[in-house]
């Protein structure tokens, strides 16, 4: 397997995009302005682009440049346009209805990734892996899936859902390049695919959301309980 | 073989052809009758599949679809469900005031009812939740169909659960294939038979990871406790036909995938794990329906808090194992599907001809419409489990392979919250048929004859199967139960 056995130089350049990816999903975590998700999502795909080009090139899997050209294009351009069109013409510029104050989701993100962090010892120690780039991987896929659901869980504008959720792909993104670069890549292409058609639907809600509902804030959606 | 794949071509490419027939003419008759055939061939089709080939395993397009004996299963409750669905959209969808839309209804109708269909037969972990994925997307639109305030916020909530759920599963998709890259190496193709094949060999640790996240992901899409919380706003917000598609086709065809992974974990070495968690969903699904559906003030609310417990039974005997549970389960899944299209086609008339969602707006449904009335309390009878229709036997079964398993305590609360559920069930029902107290209502439009057949199609075989289980549909479940189980399945969780 790749990440077991790296060279140290390379071993560090994909913690410092994982990382750095990490870091981004704190920014969005931080911040309450819509505009501040967005950018930070377009980077943090921007970084696994990269880690996609990075693996392709010391693994020796051409197809990886593939996945990054598209991750770049899809994720990192398309998208984020996408939703800045979203974003325009629904004339919300940052999140009114906060259930949590940034400072305590912080806090909480940063429990997320104490949890992950024992969950990925455990594994990388059953797996005689510990110390690798393995344990690293693991980490940041599982905490930037517990971030993804604590934004879901705290934000309530219908852009900041549509923003977690493509956090929590994003995550598992950045995993699978590390620990199974080798998976068919027909699969990686689809899912590509797969997203785009994702946030065309959310698009199209959005704008029932708002013409039906008269708001895009999840807040308001109570109408059905029971 | 050849006939087989024919067969299969046959049955995905008629709701093909029938999205770009009804794309293209755009008229909302031709439509209907579109739709309609492309569901009467794709339910012959795998009627003859099963008939003529009940125990093969065939792999076609270099093995990434599979026919065998679950998948095959799974299919014909799917397509049931939308051919007797689209019989009934026929007349109900005309009442729905959406004009120049409805040629799109039946296109993503016919979309949706096309990747129920596909999802069971895909042989690959990966491309199997992306075609769970699709199902998602293709429904949302008609769960919003209705364009009112409440079926929007029902189509949002289903769409943000339902894939944020879905993307733990795909977290446990690509754990499982990295636990595989041990024993393959790096490039494999994740066929459900490759995983099982390595199941043994894999790392039990994170081979119980995987699993919990690939149960959490497709149990939210099943409808599993406490992951269910979107299901009854979809089922109870789109039109009475894709509720039943909803209910009987795509809750199916997601617990397929908890099967086939179930079968993995088996090899594994975690039976216990993962037979235990499933059953603890499955229980907590049957504990959470019973108290909404005794408490329930909408028609189609209570038909979905039925679904829920449904699939938690269903969750149930699979959970126990064994040639009686799982037979147990297969039969309960085309009794559920077949009862609970009944459901909610006599909720969608009703609610229509009333004007209501709330059941205490609802009143003597007998003497209004004794058709349609009778129809639909024989069926509230069935689904609550009492005899002599099949759910009863089918419950029975699964019960009886508790014991087997020797699962007194989780057999003695399942009993109970049955009987609670049966009796909460049929109370509403008293109440919408018997209160004369609430004076009778005003005079409402009869019931179209395209919405009283199916009703009648779906309660016969219910009848028959409740008295007569033919051997050879217990045959088919005994090879697939063999098939699902290479080590001994049944074992205590």
């Amino acid at each position: 397997m790749l990440a077991a056995h790296l060279d140290p130089l390379p071993a560090a350049f994909f913690s410092l995009l994982a990382i750095g990816s990490l870091l981004l999903s704190f920014v969005m975590l931080g911040s309450r302005w819509l505009r501040h998700y967005l950018l930070a999502f377009a980077a943090q795909s921007w970084l696994i682009a990269v880690l996609s080009a990075a693996v392709g090139f010391y693994g020796g899997y051409a197809e990886l440049y593939i996945v990054a050209a598209l991750t770049a294009a899809f994720r990192g351009l398309l998208l984020p346009y996408l939703i800045l069109r979203i974003i325009r013409r629904l004339k919300v510029s940052r999140e009114i209805h906060v259930i949590l104050q940034a400072s305590s989701s912080l806090v909480i993100g940063a429990l997320a990734i104490l949890f992950a962090l024992a969950v990925s010892y455990r594994i990388g120690a059953a797996l005689d892996l510990d110390g690798t780039i393995v344990v690293l991987a693991l980490t940041v896929m599982l905490s930037m899936k517990l971030i993804g659901f604590l934004m879901l869980s705290v934000r309530h504008e219908a852009i900041s859902q549509i923003l977690g959720l493509l956090l929590l792909e994003n995550g598992v993104f950045l995993g699978a390049q590390i620990l199974v670069p080798g998976m068919p890549l027909l699969i990686e292409i689809v899912i590509l695919f797969d997203l785009l058609v994702v946030v065309a639907c959310f698009g199209v809600l959005v704008q029932y959301l708002l013409t039906s509902a008269g708001t895009t804030s999840s807040l308001r959606l109570k109408r059905l309980v029971g | 073989m050849k006939l087989i794949g024919f067969l299969t071509l046959t049955m995905t490419l008629a709701p093909a052809v029938a999205i770009i027939l009804v794309l293209a003419i755009r008229r909302p008759r031709p439509a209907e009758m579109i739709n309609l055939i492309a569901s009467v061939i794709s339910l012959a089709s795998i009627s003859v599949i099963l008939l003529t080939a009940p125990r093969s395993s065939v792999m076609f397009w270099n093995g990434y679809v599979v026919i065998d004996g679950l998948g095959v299963w799974t299919i014909l409750c799917a397509a049931l469900v939308y051919f007797l669905a689209s019989i009934y959209a026929v007349g109900y969808m005309r009442l729905v005031d959406a004009p120049g839309r409805l040629h799109r209804f039946y296109a993503l109708f016919a979309g949706f009812a096309l990747s129920t269909l596909i999802g069971p037969m895909v042989n690959n972990a990966g491309l199997y939740w992306i075609a769970i994925e699709v199902t998602t997307l293709i429904s949302t639109f008609l769960v919003a169909y209705e364009r009112e305030a409440t079926s929007v916020e029902a189509a949002w909530k289903y769409i943000i659960v339902v894939s944020a759920g879905i993307s733990l599963a795909l977290l446990g998709t690509i754990l499982f294939y990295w636990s595989g890259t041990f024993v393959l190496g790096p490039t494999y193709d994740m066929t459900w038979d490759a995983l099982r094949d390595i199941a043994p060999r894999l790392n039990p640790a994170l081979v119980s990871l995987s699993f919990l996240l690939v149960l959490i992901g497709y149990g939210t899409k099943v409808g599993l406790a406490p992951m269910h919380t979107w299901l009854p706003d979809a089922h109870s917000e789109g039109p009475a036909p894709v509720s039943a598609l909803l209910s009987g086709a795509l809750l199916n065809t997601a617990m397929v995938g908890i099967v086939r992974y179930l079968a993995v974990a088996d090899a594994a070495g975690i039976s216990t794990l993962a037979r235990g968690t499933l059953l603890s969903l499955g229980g907590f699904s049957l504990f959470v329906a019973a108290l909404f559906i005794v408490r329930q003030t909408g028609v189609k609310r209570l038909m979905a808090y039925s679904s829920v417990e449904h699939m938690g039974v269903i969750a149930i005997g699979f959970g126990f194992g064994g040639s009686l549970g799982i037979a147990g389960a297969l039969y309960h899944m085309l009794n559920h599907s077949l009862n609970k299209s009944l459901m909610f086609f006599g909720a969608g008339s009703v609610m229509r001809a009333y004007g209501a969602k709330r059941i205490s707006k609802i009143r003597l449904v007998g003497q209004c419409f004794p058709v349609v009335g009778a129809l639909w309390l024989a069926g509230a009878v069935a689904i609550t489990g009492a005899p002599p229709f099949g759910l009863f036997l089918s419950e029975l079964t699964i019960i009886r392979a508790g014991f087997a398993g020797s699962h007194w305590l989780l057999v003695a609360v399942i009993a109970i919250l049955l009987i609670i559920i049966f009796v909460g069930f049929i109370n509403h029902f008293r109440s919408m048929y018997f209160d004369e107290s609430r004076g009778k209502p005003d005079k409402a439009p009869p019931i179209s004859g395209w919405c009283v057949v199916p009703m009648a199609l779906a309660l016969v075989p219910l009848f028959v199967m409740g008295l007569w289980w033919p051997d050879r549909l217990w045959d088919h479940f005994l090879a697939i139960a063999a098939s699902l189980s290479t080590t001994s399945a049944g074992s205590s969780p």
